[in-house]
């Protein structure tokens, strides 16, 4: 079977509230002296390399973003790709949470389903998005499945592992005090997976919009992120794919920030 | 303490567990746990089942409350049994729900007993952690919750599986206070389980004492104390020796 990442968010949450206003000033230094650090030396060795086309300054990346964006091919990419990014993690999410938990609900069912869970948690990323393009085509549907397919396996193993982990206690308590099935689903069952989901929701965002770059580089139809690299690829022109990188670094940080981390602080709040 | 009402006139509780057994898992052999337990409880009356740990005691208490139906017998509550509650032995309260909503989640929705709520948690003394996540509470602070939780229901029957063990002495106490006060308050048939002799006599009307050889019931003693008795050391040592003298 394979290793199952425990949520392990916890600790990095009561540090941000145990800690004041003074030491987030002092983080937020750490931060901007890292990232300056890093840009220091992406200049040095570019100016060592010289060679604009294979090794562009930093100031040339910065130019890049903003004629693509001026020009409006930036957001089109991204919002395309983000739309795949957003339909296959729900997919993934929702099925894989669905399989998980049955599996972990009934013991039969996950003796005879294990085998295939570790089939497909095994199956090389590459090998779904041929398989998914070859029977699905070069359409949307295709692409979106093919993300999805590779982060189902592991969301499904983590809130297996959730389900498996539910109070028998907390059951009979329910139970005894007549708590029916919708109080008991929203009182007692969801707030126990709450962290393993979203132990799989950071892990599938971070798998899923890796993944969606190399289905639409792989399956190209024009348009997305993934398809411009390609073509950035073939013509050698690292500054674009650096500008689409730090583009999409950006925007995943930013949901990172405005929507999963804010959730997750919300579930735990009750935590000592 | 509960004392038999007369007036109340409600049939009683009928138990029977003609046998139990804990099936046979990997290497242990199958357990007889339970075999040929029959006895009545009356109504308002206060029962204690004794017996050194592995006797069967909360294995019986689970059979009476419904979550276990793996056994051959028969449990009639009567009237009663639509208005049944439970202490388990941990507080079983839900962590990510305070204090107040964790009483207030054992109400059926809309139920007009949650005004009652504020007074319960006066009556335990948890007026100031209402707010609180029971993880940042006491044991002993979680157990009253827990007490408060199961009393918000005005029960008629009351189940408590040791529901004071591992506290410190004068918390345990205060706790025991605390329940007889809150039986006198609404009549209830209580059936306590504990291994604590002395607790046993203090709180019960009457003593079914179980032995994990026999599986069954040893010993049934009624517990001769007033209410006012019951807070004297000495006298409940005294029916203590009473009672226990042939065990």
């Amino acid at each position: 079977m394979a290793p199952v990442s425990t949520p392990t968010f916890f600790t990095r949450k009561q540090a941000s509230v145990t800690n004041g206003w003074g030491a987030s000033a002092e983080r937020l230094g750490w931060l901007i002296a890292s990232l300056l650090s890093f840009v220091l030396l992406w200049q040095l060795v570019a100016s060592y390399a010289d060679d604009v086309r294979r090794f562009p300054t930093p100031a040339i990346v910065l130019e890049t973003v903003s004629q693509l964006a001026a020009s409006g091919a930036l957001w089109a990419n991204i919002s395309t790709t983000l739309v795949r990014v957003i339909l296959a993690f729900f997919f993934a999410m929702v099925i894989g949470s669905v399989i998980g938990i049955l599996l972990g609900k009934f013991p039969r069912v996950d003796r005879f389903f294990d085998p295939w869970l570790v089939l497909f948690l095994n199956l090389p990323a590459i090998v779904t998005i041929t398989l998914c393009f070859i029977w699905g085509g070069l359409t949307q549907a295709a692409a979106v499945t093919a993300v999805a397919l590779n982060k189902i396996p592991s969301a499904a193993v983590t809130l297996r592992e959730g389900t498996r982990a539910l109070s028998r206690d907390l059951n009979e308590m329910a139970e005894v005090y007549k708590f029916g099935w919708w109080k008991t689903l929203r009182h007692v069952t969801i707030p126990q997976l709450a962290p393993y989901f979203a132990s799989a929701a950071r892990t599938g965002l971070a798998l899923i919009w890796k993944i969606v770059l190399v289905v639409e580089a792989f399956g190209g139809n024009g348009k997305g992120v993934g398809y411009q690299i390609f073509i950035a690829f073939q013509e050698f022109d690292v500054s674009i794919i650096l500008a689409y990188a730090l583009a999409f670094i950006l925007i995943v940080q930013v949901i990172e920030f405005t929507v999963l981390q804010p959730l997750i602080e919300r579930v735990n709040k009750w935590r000592r | 303490m509960a004392a038999l009402d007369p007036r109340s006139g409600g049939a009683p509780i009928r138990i029977r567990v003609d046998r139990k057994i804990f099936p046979a898992i990997g290497a242990r052999e199958a357990q007889l746990v339970l075999s040929d337990v029959k006895f009545e409880v009356q109504p308002h009356s206060f029962l204690v089942l004794t017996g050194p740990s592995g006797c069967g005691k909360s294995t019986l208490l689970n059979i009476i409350a419904g979550l276990d139906s793996d056994f051959q017998g028969a449990i009639d509550l009567g009237a009663g049994k639509d208005r049944m509650t439970y202490i388990f032995q941990s507080p079983r309260l839900l962590p990510w729900r305070t204090v107040y909503e964790n009483i207030a989640l054992a109400l059926p929705d809309g139920d007009p007993r949650v005004k009652n709520i504020p007074e319960m948690l006066a009556r335990v003394g948890l007026t100031d952690a209402a707010t609180a996540y029971p993880e940042r509470l006491s044991l002993g602070m979680q157990r009253r919750a827990s007490l408060a939780r199961g009393f918000i229901l005005e029960p008629d029957i009351l189940l408590m599986d040791e529901p004071f063990v591992s506290l410190d002495d004068p918390t345990a106490q205060s706790l025991r206070r605390l329940l007889i006060e809150l039986c006198e308050r609404h009549p209830t048939t209580v059936i306590f389980v504990t291994h604590d002799r002395a607790e046993a006599v203090q709180l019960a009307t009457r003593i079914l004492r179980l032995a994990p050889g026999k599986a069954s019931v040893v010993q049934d003693a009624n517990v001769q104390l007033t209410t006012a008795q019951r807070l004297d050391r000495g006298l409940v040592l005294a029916e203590q020796s009473r009672i226990f003298a042939a065990a």
